[in-house]
């Protein structure tokens, strides 16, 4: 529970984003390389030039640990690193959070219809899961994103732009349906040829109601399992690609954009990339714990594996 | 027993066959626009956008264009990029290929060795302190990006603690052949081993206590200590053996994710210049002719990867074997 | 004696509390005798010879009393000391054969690990220790079936097996928990047939525990009855047969159906069930379901009478 209000309070805080840009007057989306601050009543540009002769271009402010008043340093194009870890924050989690769903929602569906209908469904819809559950998920998931971020997408009426932050969600919620459906598909197997299921069969239950009445309320439970653990995992996975730059597409931000932003400060200005990443081990490790402790209150036969990254 | 391996080997061809179409799916059918302009990139002219639309034969049925697409890569290996004129991609691949393999390799051994020790110390004392630290270790190794933390790791050993006694030692970031200096090879990789087997080795650590420690409630283990032998005997060569069965499944699943995943990122902020950063530079230029050869290439060696860990598998458990 | 145990005491503090499964259990083995020890589902014959061989590895479990092997005190004793009687002096036989064996070793492996932990000789010579164990257990082709897996035997192989392992070192005192109780009734008069024939040949004393009266008549000695933690009833086999006194002993007694007269009407069950541990009576643990029960009842009986002893305060002398 502690860990649940530690990655509730991380939340919070990002949603919060845009009334501390506001409030510290930023613009945390556009360069603004001539900005000047006020740093213990001394004028100082965002951006510094370089005090050797040698060293090109310029260098951007580091942490000056005033909340408001570039807390965490500027970037390389001079923005707020503050502003931006929350707004990056605010895009992980929302795209974390709907993936997972769209993960479960199909997942489910998938392995209910194979699970409880079995035959021909049951045969393509495994066969079709084994393929994708043995592709590397990061492989599937850069070819992906590497063919939609190039034009975007077009389905029929609807048009996704490149830029979208749908696309990273589409992408991460279909990459991780095998992981969730498969152990669906088995519960539900094996559900399908209990006592309790026989006997209602054997009274004349439709289909229909036996899925809803005594198989839907067995699988959620493992549906709830999965849900801080596939937001972890959504977390890493996001983060990665947006490092790849394949995931969130500037000048929007996530946690993993800002750590590759700051790949290149790592020497200088470490607190670009420490700060997110920080962020990160934080959400993720408060989503394991209390992960843990879930599974341990309802699942205690753990059908559910820790995710991997 | 020849048998179950026979079976295993013909799903890993399938398995093969799905994903070569799966990935021909993708990068030629995704809806949305046309494919010679993904391949040839950004700002490509009408000629080089001709040029890709006959050598991969955009004009004829799209089994003939999948054959080709394979043939290039697997058979001929003349498919070449446009991004840089007439570089050929497959050559460029199989250059990169034992960088990523000594990564990988390294990586997985420490990874086996850290976790099989911690798994086993955190079972022989579970519920106190020794169990509890090393297990809240693990899930903080879980839960950091391994691209992250390599950075951590450049920043520690590139910068600043570049000049100290302790970490002096590092090289500068990039690789160094084998065959060039074993000694520069090994050092060069030891800070990229690290980085990259701590998560493996934090959710092994965590998967292995949890399952000595179901194997030591077992009966089994009951008669192990009736017959007298010493805990250190029970714990390594009852408990720990027959735990080690869910952990082989399980090291071919994650070996996979290791292949396709992390040690692409680590490979990236190490600058070490496997198939990953290979695919890492191409995604910068939107080569699509490298990215399809990297990611075919390397989902075939992590689906033969698990196929040789099943059946080590089914080497290692009777039940399996005699059936 | 090779055996006394005395005013044994096993308490497992748990959430609710210090909870007694044993409570103050004294009994002897002799040489070469065979004791039966009787009872339902938790009345603690089990966890008396558990106790004895000292693998309650729980952490929270609590050991009181004295128990003397050989004359050696082994409450107390230090792990190390203890493991070397353990498998040498003192063997277990274990009521399931099916979960009992380590799944992943061959059955040769497992009894020449036994072998080798208890005495110095060549692997070669502990595997063809194995085989002349097998032979001897009945188990045909032994020199083939040291290389099968457990999975590959069937339940009274398997229990052989365990039998095979468990005479490894010729044990003075061989502790039987239920061997029969998951075999087939055919299979399991042939695993009592051979405990008969190995304890003849060997002299070995057994501790035979079971919850069927039946298995009893034909190999105890002596029988000692459980319930609830304590002993209420002790005597040679045939006086226990002959003149059951204790109520709950009757009771069991009437639960079986005769072999010789006419058939009754129905047999009779025991009201009620055994009381949890956690909510024992605090006199005779025995007299809510007991028939008898009166005032005195209130108070723990003791274990009195020579040569038949019983814990009722129904008994003359009282």
């Amino acid at each position: 529970m502690a860990a649940l209000s530690v990655f509730v309070l991380i939340l919070v805080c990002c949603a919060l984003a845009p009334v501390y840009a506001s409030w510290a007057g930023v613009d945390p989306f556009r360069s603004t390389l001539d900005a000047v601050i006020i740093v213990n009543g001394v004028e100082q540009p965002v951006m510094e030039l370089p005090k050797t002769g040698l060293a090109l271009g310029f260098s951007p402010i580091g942490p000056t640990w005033q909340p408001g008043n570039y807390f965490l340093g500027a970037d390389n194009q001079g923005r707020d690193v503050m502003a931006r870890l929350l707004y990056g924050g605010l895009n992980s989690i929302t795209i974390a959070g709907i993936a997972t769903i769209l993960t479960l929602a199909f997942a489910t569906l998938l392995g209910l219809v194979a699970g409880f209908y079995g035959g021909l469904a049951d045969t393509i819809i495994s066969r079709v899961l084994d393929v994708l559950w043995a592709f590397p998920v990061y492989l599937l998931a850069i070819s992906l994103s590497v063919v939609m971020i190039t034009q975007g997408i077009r389905l029929g009426p609807v048009e996704i732009d490149s830029g979208s932050l749908a696309l990273p969600i589409f992408i991460i919620g279909l990459i991780y349906i095998p992981y969730v459906a498969r152990p669906v598909r088995g519960q539900v197997m094996s559900l399908r040829q209990s006592d309790f299921v026989m006997a209602a069969i054997g009274l004349g239950a439709s289909p229909g109601r036996i899925l809803r009445k005594d198989i839907l309320p067995n699988v959620s439970t493992t549906l709830i399992v999965f849900v801080p653990i596939m937001l972890a995992l959504n977390m890493l996975t996001e983060s990665a690609l947006s490092f790849l730059s394949i995931g969130v597409q500037p000048p929007n931000a996530s946690w993993g954009t800002i750590i590759q932003d700051g790949q290149s400060l790592l020497y200088t200005r470490p607190w670009v990339a420490l700060a997110p990443g920080i962020m990160i081990v934080l959400s993720v490790l408060s989503l394991n714990v209390f992960g843990d402790g879930l599974r341990d209150a309802l699942d205690p036969k753990s059908r559910v594996k820790l995710g991997r990254g | 027993m020849v048998f179950a391996i026979l079976q295993r080997l013909a799903q890993m061809v399938f398995v093969m066959v799905g994903i070569s179409m799966l990935v021909f799916l993708i990068f030629f059918a995704t809806p949305g626009v046309d494919p010679a302009a993904r391949i040839a990139g950004r700002n490509a002219s009408p000629e080089v956008l001709e040029a890709v639309r006959i050598s991969f034969g955009f004009d004829q049925p799209f089994y003939i264009q999948y054959l080709t697409m394979m043939q290039k890569i697997f058979v001929t290996g003349d498919l070449t990029s446009f991004v840089n004129r007439g570089w050929k991609v497959v050559p460029a691949v199989l250059d990169t290929i034992p960088v990523t393999l000594s990564l990988v390799f390294g990586a997985a051994v420490l990874w086996v060795v850290f976790s099989v020790i911690i798994g086993v110390v955190a079972a022989a004392c579970r519920d106190r302190w020794p169990d509890k630290l090393l297990m809240i270790l693990g899930l903080i190794g879980i839960s950091m990006p391994v691209y992250w933390l390599g950075e951590v790791m450049n920043l520690l050993t590139q910068s600043r603690f570049k000049d100290t006694w302790f970490l002096g030692w590092v090289p500068p970031l990039g690789y160094v052949p084998f065959s060039e200096s074993p000694k520069g090879w090994f050092l060069a990789l030891v800070i990229p081993w690290i980085t990259l087997s701590i998560l493996y080795i934090g959710l092994y650590a965590r998967v292995l206590r949890a399952s000595i420690t179901e194997a030591l409630q077992e009966d089994y283990i009951r008669t192990a200590r009736a017959k007298g032998l010493s805990e250190t005997r029970i714990l390594l060569v009852h408990a720990l053996r027959t735990s080690l069965i869910a952990f082989v499944t399980l090291f071919g699943l994650d070996f996979g994710a290791l292949v396709g995943g992390s040690a692409l990122l680590t490979e990236v902020v190490f600058g070490l210049q496997g198939v990953g950063k290979l695919t890492y530079d191409a995604l910068q230029n939107l080569d699509l002719p490298v990215i399809m050869t990297t990611v075919l290439y390397a989902s075939f060696f992590v689906v033969m990867a698990n196929a040789v860990v099943d059946v080590v598998y089914i080497l290692l458990d009777p039940r399996v074997r005699s059936a | 004696m090779i055996l006394s145990v005395r005013d044994l005491k096993v308490s497992f503090n748990t959430e609710a509390g210090l909870v007694r499964v044993l409570d103050g259990v004294s009994f002897d083995v002799a040489e070469g005798e065979i004791l039966g020890i009787v009872g339902e589902s938790g009345s603690g014959k089990t966890v008396t010879m558990l106790a004895v061989m000292a693998l309650i590895a729980d952490l929270n479990a609590r050991i009181e009393g004295s128990i003397r092997f050989r004359g050696r005190e082994l409450v107390g004793l230090p792990a190390r000391e203890i493991r070397q009687l353990r498998g040498r002096d003192m063997a277990m036989i274990f009521q399931d054969p099916m979960t009992a064996l380590t799944p992943v070793y061959t059955i040769g492996w497992q009894i020449a690990e036994q072998v080798l932990a208890h005495r110095k000789v060549t692997r070669r010579a502990a595997w063809d220790r194995a085989i002349d164990l097998l032979a001897e257990v009945g188990i045909p082709r032994p020199e083939e079936a040291v290389h099968r897996y457990p999975h590959q035997l069937s339940g009274g192989m398997r229990q052989r097996a365990v039998i095979a392992m468990a005479l490894t070192c010729n044990p003075a005192l061989l502790v039987a928990d239920e061997p029969t109780t998951a075999l087939d009734v055919t299979v399991q008069a042939q695993i009592l047939d051979l405990l008969r024939n190995l304890q003849a040949k060997h002299g070995s004393a057994i501790v035979f525990i079971t919850h069927d009266l039946g298995v009893m008549a034909e190999l105890a000695d002596r029988i000692m009855v459980m319930y609830a933690g304590r002993i209420v009833e002790r005597a040679p086999a045939d006086a226990l047969f002959a003149d059951p006194r204790h109520p709950y002993t009757l009771a069991l007694l009437d639960s079986i159906p005769p072999l010789e007269g006419p058939r009754p009407h129905r047999l009779q069950a025991i009201e009620g069930a055994p009381p949890s541990p956690l909510f024992r009576p605090r006199g005779c643990a025995f007299a809510p379901r007991c028939r008898s029960a009166f005032a005195a009842c209130a108070q723990v009986p003791a274990l009195r009478g020579a040569g038949h002893e019983v814990a009722c305060h129904l008994e003359p002398g009282t």
